[in-house]
């Protein structure tokens, strides 16, 4: 199925988040939508999707112009959209997610052998095993992205877009998706691919569509393109793919984790016999597929959850659990995961965020009253040092950018002396521009003899940026591997546990 | 025992009614604390109705009418004024006690209690058990098992659980999220409102702030059950037979009041044992606002 855009305009209060956009998706190809964060991708899909109206321009379907007035017009002209975020219902079955919303009836209630039926039979035809029965909340994340794509097919989508359908898919589940994505561009469908890996547009796309900054920049043909041509469309000036690493010397060990253990608790993964050495001026990657214990390790370093049993030193000396105030004046400082829960107050301003965790220190009040002119002087010079781009200090923290954002919790987590710092997905959803700032700033760290610890659900990004990767499966750290001598391919075995005995060193 | 049995059933009625009500409010997603209020209004429009026109039908009918009026108002102001649901439930539950009085005064010229009403007499022809088992308290057990294919085999029921567990994604399909709700609701006006007509007809009379709680008891009843048909009925039964008790456990040293305290304590209890573990569904009291 082939769709038009001609001039397409979109804008949100303060910006245009598509601006003049006229592009062409041709039938029965791969296209890959790229653009950094904010760039407008998914306005754009949104708009097709009909979850968006355009202010103004043409949606043009098949030769013929279309305004949707919500998704289920989108539907019945036979688009379907995968989310960037599950739109699954996790108490439900997996039949009765995809059929939800277009249910088969039989005698008044839901025809529950057709439901099964729809999920079996169009699983089968690409190649997918799902169990029609499960729950979806008992699937795992690559099993539910299965679920999304048989939603998609129930409703008879020929035109099918994909937003960062791989941000949670180890390498192994990603190339199965490619697979299946493969299949059914052969099947005749369209398939749009929206994402910001510049690898796996080179490695699927057909046709590769830039935007930046809501316009369109140009296409290309997959074939043609390659990673410094793209990122220079999505950026407008040159990008360094991989950070420079100049090789340190270790100095003494900076953070020992002995034998930590974390009990089973609800909404806690346990963890047993972690044990690690970060010495200074090493970066330590962890590397798991999401949901191995990460958050809660990240946690017990940072004080935020109190470990059970084993023992953590700092410079040599014992840390008892620690309250997470103690372990910032103690110099362990985290970038946490989830930067919009976790690491701001999205309600608050900029200038609030930046002295968050340090109010009551002396440099910004005096008897438990602001100093306004302290304060200000304070987050301007954060702000400077770190290239935060803001229009002025009383801005509220949502309406930054996720690299903006990033940059800003970095700007405050890295102000004062710190000795070891725990990194959650320090780039997860920052553009391509913003990635490059924060690596830089992370490999000067470790050049200031800073031991870290880094969390990344990318293991490009681990492989680059660590010295030694770290993997926590189940968890346990089931292997630790020197960074120079493995691979993604090796990691991704290891992530997923399919190679899986613990090591006995 | 027998007899105790009866009282059992007869006392859980309302809180059956009330809580399967609540539970198609609460699957969708909105808290509905106006239960209280609901089961209070539905108790006196089924009163002063089956006054009027002696006709105890009529009374039930109007009841669920009222009920369902008060939970179109919850809804109104929830879904659409954005009114948090917690405190619209206590406003309309604040509305109803004083509206109630207002209103026996106006009909009734006294500020405590109604005239008798009949209520459902017994058919001639049933006899035995049934004589003792009032009708509605029979439509009250059958509603569990048509709740339960409601909420679990249909079209509306699957809807009515992705909207309360997930709004955004059953927006995404092109499913109307607040009219989903709003039919949820209004079935919890529909149920408590019946909930409400069997205290007073029942009691063959309306009396002031009559529902006593009762539709905080059936909410409590909810989380207890697990938001399920099955485990509605299970423990209003349990509600209903610690409050029956009242009438049939004479323990000389024990104080009446302690046993009148039995179903509260109960409450309490329960909730502290099983609320960690009973979730709720995961959108409950949260508004869906579309972008």
């Amino acid at each position: 199925m082939k769709i038009a855009l001609e001039h397409l305009t979109r804008s949100f209060p303060g910006i245009r988040a598509v601006d003049d956009v006229s592009l062409e998706f041709t039938s029965g190809r791969i296209h890959a939508l790229v653009g950094e964060n904010g760039a407008g991708k998914t306005t754009l899909m949104r708009l097709i999707y009909g979850m968006l109206r355009p202010d103004s321009g043409k949606i043009i379907v098949e030769d013929r112009e279309r305004s949707f007035a919500g998704s289920q017009e989108a539907i019945a002209c036979r688009i379907g959209m995968v989310h960037q975020h599950f739109m699954l219902v996790d108490t439900l079955s997996v039949a009765e997610n995809v059929v939800l919303g277009a249910e088969p009836i039989k005698r008044g209630g839901i025809d529950r052998e057709a439901a099964r039926e729809a999920v079996r039979g169009d699983s089968g035809r690409i190649g997918l095993e799902v169990d029609p029965d499960a729950l979806v909340g008992d699937l795992s994340v690559g099993q539910a992205q299965w679920v999304e794509i048989l939603k998609v097919l129930y409703r008879g989508a020929d035109f099918l877009i994909f937003d960062e359908p791989t941000g949670v898919l180890s390498p192994q589940e990603a190339r199965f998706l490619f697979e299946i994505l493969r299949r059914l561009r052969d099947e005749g469908k369209t398939i749009v691919l929206i994402t910001h890996k510049l690898d796996e547009v080179l490695a699927l796309a057909d046709e590769v569509h830039v935007m930046r900054r809501g316009g369109f920049v140009g296409s290309i043909g997959g074939r043609e393109a390659d990673a410094p041509t793209l990122a220079r469309m999505m950026v407008g000036r040159d990008v360094l793919f991989r950070v420079e690493r100049p090789v340190e010397t270790l100095g003494a060990p900076a953070l020992e984790v002995r034998n930590l253990c974390l009990p089973r608790r609800r909404d806690q993964h346990p963890l047993s016999g972690i044990s690690f050495t970060i010495r200074q001026g090493e970066i330590f990657g962890i590397a798991g597929v999401e949901g191995n214990g990460q958050r809660e390790l990240a946690e017990v370093i940072t004080g935020l959850r109190h470990h059970t049993d084993g023992e953590m030193l700092l410079e040599g000396e014992a840390l008892p659990p620690l309250h997470p105030r103690r372990a910032r004046e103690l110099g362990v400082r985290h970038v946490p995961a989830d930067r919009q829960r976790t690491g701001l107050v999205l309600q608050m301003d900029l200038k609030d965020n930046l002295i968050l965790g340090e109010e009551d220190s002396a440099a910004v009040s005096r008897w438990g009253l602001f100093r306004p002119a302290a304060l200000t002087s304070l987050a301007n010079e954060r702000i400077r040092s770190f290239d935060v781009r803001v229009s002025d200090l009383e801005q509220a923290v949502d309406e930054l950018s996720g690299g903006n954002q990033q940059k800003l919790i970095l700007a405050r987590e890295l102000a004062h002396e710190l000795k070891v710092l725990v990194a959650a997905h320090p780039t997860r959803g920052v553009d391509v521009g913003a990635i490059e700032f924060v690596h830089r700033e992370l490999i000067a760290l470790r050049s200031r003899g800073l031991a870290q610890l880094l969390f990344s659900s990318e293991l490009s990004e681990l492989l680059a940026l660590s010295d030694r990767i770290g993997v926590l499966y189940k968890g346990r750290l089931v292997t630790v591997l020197n960074a120079g001598e493995t691979d993604e391919e090796e990691l991704g075995l290891w992530i997923t546990g399919a190679r899986g005995e613990v090591e006995s060193a | 025992m027998i007899a105790l049995l009866f009282a059992t059933l007869r006392t859980a009625t309302p809180l059956l009614l009330a809580g399967l009500g609540g539970m198609f409010s609460e699957r969708g997603g909105v808290v509905n604390l106006a239960l209280e209020g609901i089961l209070l209004t539905g108790a006196f429009t089924a009163a002063t109705v089956s006054y009027y026109t002696g006709s105890a039908t009529a009374g039930v009918l109007a009841a669920i009418l009222a009920g369902a009026l008060i939970a179109g108002l919850h809804a109104l102001m929830s879904l659409k004024f954005r009114v948090d649901q917690v405190v619209s439930g206590v406003a309309i539950n604040m509305l109803a006690m004083g509206l109630t009085e207002f209103l026996m005064w106006i009909f009734f010229d006294s500020g405590s209690n109604s005239p008798r009403v009949d209520g459902f007499s017994s058919p001639e022809a049933l006899s035995g058990i049934l004589t003792e088992v009032p009708i509605l308290t029979i439509c009250a057990l059958l509603a569990v098992p048509i709740a339960a294919w409601v909420l679990f085999r249909t079209r509306f029921g699957l809807r009515l659980r992705s909207v309360g567990e997930h709004p955004e994604a059953a927006d995404s399909l092109g499913i109307r999220v607040h009219l989903v709700q709003l039919q949820g609701v209004l079935l919890s006006g529909v149920l408590a409102g019946a909930g409400g007509a069997f205290l007073s007809l029942n009691a063959h009379y309306f009396v002031k702030n009559m529902s006593a709680g009762r539709g905080y008891i059936a909410l409590a009843a909810l989380i207890f059950g697990k938001w399920h048909p099955g485990g509605v009925l299970a423990a209003t039964l349990l509600f209903g037979f610690t409050e029956s008790l009242q009438g049939h456990l004479h323990i000389s040293w024990l104080p009446v009041r302690f046993v009148q305290m039995l179903p509260y304590v109960l409450t309490m209890v329960a909730l502290v044992g099983v609320i960690g573990r009973s979730k709720g569904p995961l959108a409950l009291g949260r508004l869906f606002v579309k972008d």
